[in-house]
């Protein structure tokens, strides 16, 4: 597959998308990013993940030439982002967290202002302007001003402001936040059908389901550095085995398994205990025959085998001594409480 | 494409759009019209009476306040009209569409030239409307030339430029809409504490300084001559300083201010 359309802008010896040394931003004494790498081969999905306030954001303000980083060196589509910002603008097209559309003006006017600024003559402008329009199901809503749009119309009008210029590496900044199911299905459909034209693209997420889905290869950010990188599998295998749920209606019943149970991980809010469990069905009958012998009986049981979730907790839990024992709860900022 | 040709493609695009907001958001604009409006008809038809007698030794008539008042009006029109770009320019910074522009190989300049060269077509017209409120209740140019009015136009322009990229630089330095149209009050405030409405030398002795060292008085002076057939004197040139020195200081400053990164 051609990585490229444009040969003569191939930097030589990388096909690298987006690559980056010792990226370092801080903001007073608060440091965001402290030292990130990135290699991302162009033609793929690149899916940046962590919690709120991981520096998430800012990669992408520093990648998209929005902000500059105070040290490190990054080459976007093969231009250096310090010394030819120009050239990386040219070759980008960026979907900030907060839509990026002019809603004074109406979908269509939108996408002719964009095919303007990338300079298209009048008439190509008004075809890639019907063409994207009609490809983001906006074409009716085309004369609305963009103010009206709801939150799904508003990210698509987005997108399609950003693929006027035929940009070669898109950089989506949490492209699914506040979407509702079905639009976030119709987000990653998108997501995929820009990949298979050839595109890098760069996503940022809060959503491990998301990362899973649709990218390459994930890197977890957490605390302005990146705790592991890889594909969904890879870090899948971070984590070892999953862990049997057990759900409680009653708090008191809750309470009296938790003490019954010894080698559980308590959620207290959810009135859930996880036992640690391969998910085998030998290891699963001598787990039911233990809690019949404890007297336990849970209103809900379910297994779960280790997902990004577990990755993720795992690696942006603040005791580094629990990795092994993966928990969920609702908050991962807020540290769980375990008996043991 | 060269770098001229990028830049004035562009700017002119980022013009359109404004233009564009303009045209479907009229009110801001027009509300802004009201004051100097309401201030015409008031000191015309409320204390014309009073003003004109004070004027040349007493006995003026109505009118002829009216003709002293009415450069005076034009230039509070276009203070007025400018405190609208300061607050656009600050509402237009607030929405992610400027991250964008950011983003893209655009020519850096393009997003302020836009907003300036659109305020001041802005200002034009504003000008033109309360200039035609002002001939409407009776106001002539009996001995003015043409090259005269070019002037006068000319003169109208420039100070829109001057202050329009002063706007500039208040809307970028606010956080938000509303401080911008704070911060940008002196524009409005300004033309009231010049010659805009009785001449310096009838004010107080403490005061006369502000009025004079200010750039609404010479502006103000000029249009009088322009129109009216006073005498200009060295206030010509003097408007023509405080044009240029405004322009350069604002551009500089909202340059500086718009190449910041953002937040």
């Amino acid at each position: 597959m051609p990585l490229s359309v444009m040969p003569t802008s191939v930097p030589h010896g990388s096909s690298a998308a987006v690559s980056a040394t010792g990226l370092r931003k801080s903001y007073g004494d608060k440091t965001v990013l402290d030292g990130i790498d990135l290699h991302i081969p162009a033609g793929s999905v690149f899916a940046l993940l962590g919690p709120n306030g991981a520096g998430k954001t800012t990669a992408v303000k520093i990648l998209s030439t929005l902000i500059s980083a105070d040290d490190g060196q990054a080459r976007v589509a093969g231009y250096d982002l310090a010394a030819d910002p120009q050239g990386v603008r040219a070759a980008i097209g960026v979907t900030g967290q907060f839509s990026a559309v002019d809603g004074l003006i109406t979908g269509e006017e939108n996408m002719l202002l964009m095919a303007d600024l990338h300079h298209l003559s009048k008439r190509e402008g008004r075809r890639v302007t019907a063409e994207l329009l009609e490809r983001f199901d906006l074409t009716e809503a085309a004369k609305k001003p963009a103010s009206t749009y709801s939150g799904g119309m508003k990210r698509r009008l987005d997108i399609a402001m950003t693929l006027v210029g035929d940009p070669r590496v898109i950089f989506l900044d949490e492209p699914t936040t506040g979407l509702d199911p079905r639009s976030r299905h119709n987000m990653w459909q998108i997501i995929r059908e820009l990949v298979t034209g050839g595109v890098t693209v760069f996503l940022t997420t809060q959503y491990l389901e998301e990362a899973d889905e649709l990218a390459d290869r994930i890197a977890v950010l957490h605390d302005g550095v990146i705790a592991a990188e890889g594909t969904a599998d890879a870090l899948k295998r971070i984590v070892p085995g999953g862990h049997v749920r057990l759900r409680f209606d009653d708090p008191a019943a809750y309470r009296s398994a938790a003490e019954a149970l010894r080698e559980v991980t308590r959620d207290d809010e959810s009135l859930a205990l996880h036992i640690p469990s391969d998910g085998s069905q030998r290891e699963l009958r001598s787990l039911l025959d233990w809690l019949d012998a404890a007297g336990v009986e849970a209103d809900e049981l379910t297994v779960h085998t280790p997902d990004l979730d577990d990755v993720f907790f795992a690696l942006t839990a603040d005791r580094p001594g629990q990795t092994n024992q993966p928990n969920r709860p609702n908050r991962p900022d807020q540290p769980e409480e375990a008996a043991r | 494409m060269s770098s001229l040709s990028l830049a004035l493609r562009d700017s002119s695009t980022m013009l359109r759009r404004n233009l564009l907001h303009v045209r479907r958001y009229p009110s801001l604009t027009l509300n802004l019209l009201l004051s100097p409006i309401v201030l015409l008809l008031l000191f015309v038809y409320i204390f014309g009476d009073t003003m004109s007698a004070g004027m040349g030794g007493g006995g003026g008539d109505r009118s002829e306040y009216l003709a002293y008042l009415f450069p005076g009006i034009l230039m509070l029109t276009i203070g007025g009209t400018t405190i609208g770009s300061a607050v656009s320019i600050s509402m237009d910074m607030n929405e992610g569409i400027i991250a964008r522009f950011r983003t893209m190989a655009i020519h850096c300049g393009s997003v302020l030239v836009g907003h300036v060269v659109g305020s001041v077509i802005q200002c034009a017209m504003s000008v033109g409307l309360v200039g035609a409120v002002a001939v409407a209740i009776g106001f002539r140019s009996e001995d003015a030339t043409a090259v005269e009015w070019v002037l006068a136009f000319a003169l109208v322009v420039l100070m829109s430029l001057a202050l329009t990229w002063i706007a500039v630089g208040m809307g970028l330095s606010s956080p938000n809409a509303e401080a911008a149209g704070n911060n940008a009050m002196p524009l409005m405030i300004l033309p009231l504490l010049s010659s805009a409405f009785v001449p310096v030398n009838t004010m107080p002795g403490w005061f006369r300084p502000v009025a004079e060292y200010q750039p609404f008085t010479p502006a103000i002076e000029t249009l009088r001559g322009l129109l009216l057939g006073t005498g200009i004197g060295h206030n010509g040139w003097l408007a023509v300083a405080w044009c240029l020195g405004l322009s350069a200081l604002g551009y500089v400053w909202s340059g500086s201010l718009f190449a910041r990164d953002p937040k």
